[in-house]
């Protein structure tokens, strides 16, 4: 470790830490705002938002001929994010800069939190940092009750004829089952580890607008209680994609869907905006874009396809929700709309949607890689030129999900041809990967099993993905188990497994506590193993005939569904492993966690654990990219002040 | 606490929490099941099997008062609102249906065919209140789109039909004149002293197996091209041919 | 251990060798013995061309998927951190490799495009591949257009394309034999050694009309005509299925349907079409696309509103004025 002594930069300018100031301080205890009050906001105005509801529509002819408000419900559903959003106090500063009211600015705030305790993960407040673990809690929620609606659809499966649940509320269970999850994916690293991590990889004390960061997780909550509350409603039957004029005809359960979407959209917004400005403009000096760490560069790609592609969803959404309270016509085709308007507006969104999801998994890959092997990451630039060329592409692919549709015929060649040449980038991380494994030395951590994976899964997913865009072969391949089996390689292969290396990499710096190895094998081997085994054989199933979405199947098909569903069972025996790791290692049995357990020469490792509230205690100036392993005489990644500099390596490393 | 009793607290505390989050989603919200009928109990084997069941309006009770439904009789006289029966395989059943609901055009007039029962007919008899107005008359084919006229008791449209579609069943159910002043307003069952058409059709029951079974009539109210509500939930306007090898 | 010492390149050359021998022999394998069974089967041009360009799919991106996965278990086990072994070697010649960053994008870019040069290729001349190509498709067999209009007839013996309209409706697919009156029917029976050309169409929400052994998918969107071609090889049984979410009984939307020789098919057409002549009159007349709504069997929930439709009267192509 080399040490050089600096000018004193502690003048220039925000280079010194913020001081918590005290008077108007807000507070705190059970009469001030968090998480009780924004629950009772909702009940409040989730009742009030419904008696509107009844008053302006409770005489509409379609209203007393169903016994169904769809007024009511989006009015109520509405105005309980509203009373969430209230209640958790997240609408006290927009509302006092409107009425010309001066308030905390965010340093303030973030001072304020850090001298709170636990009692800040229950508010609303903006240190990125808590908002991070707030979102690490939200997104497992909406994992662990996506994860058991999916065991529910596999005993469904289990035997052809003897149905556990009957066919519309399997078509609940499994239109609850691929929502829920989508919405926990969009968010899964962008919410957790990118509000998280990114300031400190870019070596800012906050993100560019920690309001809207706030805001986002606690609109993502308000999410995840709209979607959920489509099960006493009695559910949606038109599965995650939402397909017109099913929705226009479906039950009270379809507002939860299609509000949902557009409450968590604008949770999707404002993290990917914030997180995009953050990037932009608030990195530290010498932070130049080639020095960007390489989950950062996902994170930018991310944040750019959830700025731009988001809205189409809210707008496709919005007039779902017009075409069934103001029966307007959006959707139906006999009263002067198109069924093919949702499939576009979705499917622009959608197509982006997943690379949402992809690229933050290859950016953790990317980073992790060279900590295990202790070899820089291998072709930096093209890894990050791919991220970038796959979102640019992404926007340019989405007809592949509509080939058999009746769309121009003439436009199946040109988006077979776009979604092929898609591919291209998306391999790039193979190469990444390849590149840096060669000729290294590796440490084979938990989180780098879970790269391992990342990669067989990926692949997997990934060359599926040419023969569905294949369109003589999407003939036989679109809407049955084998796209099913795709996108549960890619996402569920691809992401969540990069989640996990992200979560059992980065949880003893968020913690201070490291997670257990030996759970952490048993967890991923179990996960992997009984993953392949759920979802492999589908990609037979599907190509020996069974559509997606259907309760009853042909007899010959039975031993192959049965032997996923065992499989899916095991799996989500693993999931509850995970569980049992997270509560052994942060609760019951706590190691503490060295400040860099790992020995990583990225800048969020260059911190104390726990991380101050104000990051670092001078603006670090930044050297150069965090990759140098086993380079002698390699400069140090950043100058972190006066006393030390640190993430210099050494060849023992 | 040491740490094996913080282990045993966490692992009792994890499957509760497991437990309590099953039972919410599972235990509240979807359920599992449906009701259902058995009519083997009480059966002779080679004997045919005799299914009464009814077509009304509104349910009148429920969680859904307003949705159109079937009932069925019971072995035992009674009625009930379930949808799946119970049937024994290679058995001739004789279905009656009592149909008590007005009605209109079929989205797909060719529903307006008999098909995949005995003689590909049904027979009806009309019934304005008690009094028969029309019928026993074998009736292979209504038109849905017919004008309506007092005169004929089958012009009045198709109330409702009941279908199997793999097993290639389809009969139109007449709908009793929407003008009356004596239709059936009381939660079902029904009684036979309102407007009621009573149609009667055999079919045979295939192997052992789950037919589903449904109606093609738009008669979801409310909803767009009148297949929500009702048409799309079980227990109301679709439900399963259970056979079973007796 | 000392690496240092070993030929650089000796660890790139094993693991070639390996993918060579393992995906030859498994590509090989493959073609011969499992690529002749793989579905959707030969009982028509487009499923027997679907299991081919599945095929040559296959054998391309099996040493794709063998190429990465030797890669990762040789790199799993030699490279993994163990007593004695040596240190990687960091600094610019780790960080890229101009060949091997060239190598990759140039044979990843030239096999997608490839793909897609042969995908566009079997499109064209397959007649669009089974896949629905909309009202208006850009590759159909010859005499497809002749077969739609009012005064086109089918016999055994003239060899011209038939047109079955497929009818999709919650939750039965029905079906339309226009060059035979336009009677309707529950079974889909086609003659084989014909061309067919499919008109899907629905009557309320998005369905997919999927014949699995005809190696035909196709949606039924509501207004729309949406035609698939292909053309019957062998006799036989197909499924028919939706594969497109379409409510409660989506997962019991399907059907058999029969390939028969042309003379039985004729037989069938022609007999149907006299016993359903009553029927066949009460339906609305023939036409690409229905509107039940303008019939009013529209449960109601835009009450009150001046029916739109496209068409003056039920069922008829007719434009409203």
């Amino acid at each position: 470790m080399t040490t050089t002594a600096l000018p004193d930069t502690s003048g220039q300018g925000s280079g010194a830490a913020p001081v918590a100031k005290s008077p108007r301080q807000r507070r705190s205890g059970l009469f001030s705002q968090h998480l009780g009050t924004a629950i009772i906001g909702a009940v409040i105005g989730y009742f009030v938002g419904h008696w509107l509801g009844n008053v302006i529509a409770g005489g509409y002819t379609y209203v007393q001929n169903s016994g169904e408000n769809a007024v009511a419900n989006t009015l109520g559903l509405a105005f309980m994010v509203f009373g969430w959003l209230a209640g958790v106090g997240a609408l006290n500063y927009p509302f006092a800069k409107i009425i010309g009211k001066s308030s905390r600015n965010a340093e303030e705030m973030e001072a304020w939190s850090a001298s709170l305790g636990w009692q800040r993960y229950f508010r609303y407040t903006a240190d990125h940092k808590v908002v991070g673990m707030q979102y690490v809690v939200g997104v497992l929620l909406f994992m662990f009750t996506g994860g058991l609606l999916a065991m529910a659809i596999r005993a469904e499966l289990l035997n052809p004829n003897y149905h556990l649940f009957g066919p519309g509320r399997y078509i609940e269970i499994v239109s609850e089952h691929g929502t829920v999850m989508m919405m926990m994916a969009t968010s899964i690293i962008v919410g957790p580890l990118g509000n998280w991590l990114v300031p400190l990889m870019i070596g800012s004390r906050r993100t560019a607008y920690p309001h809207v960061e706030a805001f986002s997780f606690w609109v993502f909550t308000a999410g995840y209680m709209v979607i959920f509350s489509a099960l006493p409603y009695g559910g949606f039957p038109t599965g995650w994609t939402g397909y017109a004029p099913l929705q226009t005809q479906a039950g009270a359960g379809m507002i939860s869907y299609l509000l949902g979407f557009a409450v968590i959209g604008i949770g999707m917004m404002a993290a990917g905006f914030n997180l995009l400005v953050t990037i932009i403009s608030y990195r530290a000096p010498g932070m130049t874009w080639s020095r960007l760490p390489i989950f950062v560069w996902a994170i930018l790609a991310t944040c750019a396809l959830l700025t731009l592609a988001t809205p189409t969803l809210f707008a496709a959404g919005l007039f779902g929700i017009l075409d069934r309270t103001a029966q307007t016509a959006f959707y139906v085709a006999e009263h002067g709309g198109s069924s093919y308007l949702w499939q576009n507006l979705f499917w622009f969104f959608g197509h982006p949607e997943v690379y949402i999801m992809a690229l933050p998994g290859f950016g953790i890959v990317g980073e992790l890689l060279p900590v295990f092997t202790r070899k820089p990451l291998f072709a930096y630039k093209v890894a990050a030129a791919g991220m970038m060329g796959v979102a640019l592409l992404s926007f340019f692919v989405w007809q592949h999900h509509l080939f058999q549709s009746g769309i121009n015929p003439d436009m199946r060649p040109l988006f077979m041809l776009t979604t092929e040449l898609i591919s291209i980038p998306t391999g790039f991380i193979f190469l990444v990967g390849m590149g840096t494994l060669y000729k290294a030395k590796i440490r084979f951590e938990v989180p780098m099993l879970f790269c391992m994976a990342v990669f067989f899964n990926f692949l997997i997913g990934g060359v599926t993905g040419v023969f569905l865009s294949d369109v003589p072969v999407n003939v036989t391949v679109h809407g049955g188990f084998f796209v099913l089996s795709h996108f549960h390689y890619t996402i569920m292969g691809g992401l969540l497994f990069a989640f996990m290396a992200g979560l059992y990499y980065w949880l003893p710096k968020m913690t201070g506590r490291m997670m257990n190895k030996k759970i952490g094998i048993w967890h991923f081997w179990t996960m992997f193993i009984f993953f392949n085994l759920t979802f492999f054989p589908m990609f037979l199933i599907g190509l020996l005939g069974q559509p997606r979405r259907v309760f009853q199947y042909a007899q010959n098909l039975q031993t192959l569904n049965e032997f996923s569903s065992m499989a899916a069972f095991c799996l989500g025996l693993s999931f509850l492993l995970f569980a049992w790791n997270l509560l052994y290692s942060m609760f019951i049995k706590v190691e503490v966690a060295p400040a860099n357990p790992w020995n990583s020469l990225g800048l969020e490792w260059q911190t104390p654990t726990p991380v101050p509230y104000y990051n670092f205690e001078r603006i670090p100036v930044i050297l150069t990219d965090p990759y140098h392993y086993s380079e002698d005489g390699a400069p140090a990644v950043a100058d972190l002040g006066v006393r030390v500099s640190a993430g210099a390596s050494t060849a023992a490393t | 606490m040491s740490v094996r009793a913080r282990a045993a607290v966490g692992v009792v505390g994890l499957f509760a929490a497991a437990g309590l989050a099953i039972w919410i989603l599972f235990g509240l919200f979807l359920t599992t099941g449906y009701p259902s009928v058995d009519f083997t109990k009480s059966h002779t084997a080679g004997q045919p099997v005799d299914l009464t069941v009814q077509t009304v309006g509104a349910i009148g009770y429920g969680p859904h008062p307003t949705w159109v439904s079937y009932v069925v009789k019971q072995p035992n006289g009674t009625w009930i609102q379930a949808s799946t029966w119970t049937l024994p395989a290679h058995t001739l059943v004789h279905m009656t249906i009592y149909q008590y609901d007005s009605g209109g055009p079929l989205r797909n007039q060719f529903w307006g065919s008999v098909q995949g029962v005995t003689n590909n007919a049904a027979t009806v008899t009309s019934f304005a209140g008690s009094h028969q107005i029309g019928g026993p008359t074998s009736v292979s084919l209504i038109d849905s789109n017919a004008t309506q006229s007092d005169s004929e008791p089958l012009s009045n449209g198709v109330g409702h039909t009941f279908a199997v579609p793999t097993l290639g069943i389809a009969v139109p159910l007449p709908a009793v004149n929407g003008n009356s002043s004596n239709q059936c307003s009381t939660s079902a069952p029904c009684p036979t002293t309102v407007d009621h058409n009573v149609v009667k059709f055999s079919f045979e029951t295939p192997g052992p197996g789950n037919y589903p079974w449904q109606c093609f009539v738009p008669c979801g109210l409310g909803y767009l091209f009148g297949n929500g509500g009702g048409m799309g939930t079980i227990n109301y306007m679709g439900g399963f041919l259970n056979v079973v090898n007796q | 251990m000392a690496e240092s010492s070993e030929n650089p390149v000796h660890h790139l050359r094993r693991m070639f060798v390996l993918w060579l021998v393992l995906s030859l022999v498994v590509d090989v394998l493959f073609w011969f013995l499992v690529g002749p069974h793989v579905p959707p089967g030969h009982m028509t041009e487009t499923a027997k061309d679907n299991q081919q360009v599945f095929n040559v799919l296959f054998v391309i991106a099996l040493p794709v998927l063998l190429g990465v996965w030797i890669y990762l278990g040789y790199s799993a086990i030699v490279w993994r951190d163990r007593e004695g072994a040596p240190e990687p070697v960091g600094g610019e010649v780790a960080r890229t490799n101009s060949h091997a960053q060239v190598l990759w994008i140039t044979i990843t870019s030239f096999i997608v495009i490839c793909l897609a040069a042969y995908g566009t290729i079997d499109l064209i001349s397959h007649n669009g591949a089974g896949g629905g190509q909309g009202p208006n498709p850009a590759w159909a067999p010859a005499g497809a257009a002749a077969a739609t209009q009012p005064n086109a007839v089918w016999t055994a013996t003239n060899n011209s394309v038939l047109p079955v309209q497929v009818i999709a409706q919650q939750w039965k697919f029905t079906y339309r034999y226009p060059t035979f009156g336009g009677f309707e029917s529950q079974h889909l029976i086609l003659p084989n050694n014909t061309e067919i050309a499919f008109h899907v169409t629905s009557l309320d929400v998005i369905h997919s009309f999927w014949g699995y052994q005809l190696g035909v998918k196709a949606d039924a969107n509501p207004q729309i005509d949406n035609v698939a071609f292909t053309k019957t090889i062998q006799t036989g049984t197909t499924w028919i299925r939706c594969s497109e979410l379409c409510g409660i009984w989506h997962g019991s939307m399907w059907n058999t349907g029969t390939v028969e020789s042309k003379q039985q098919f004729e037989q069938w057409a022609t007999t149907t079409e006299t016993a359903q002549a009553a029927a066949t009159k009460l339906l609305p007349p023939f036409a690409w696309t229905y509107v039940p709504d303008a019939n009013g069997a529209d449960g109601g929930y835009y009450p009150g509103v001046d029916q739109y439709s496209p068409t003056e009267v039920y069922g008829s192509t007719k434009a409203a004025s």
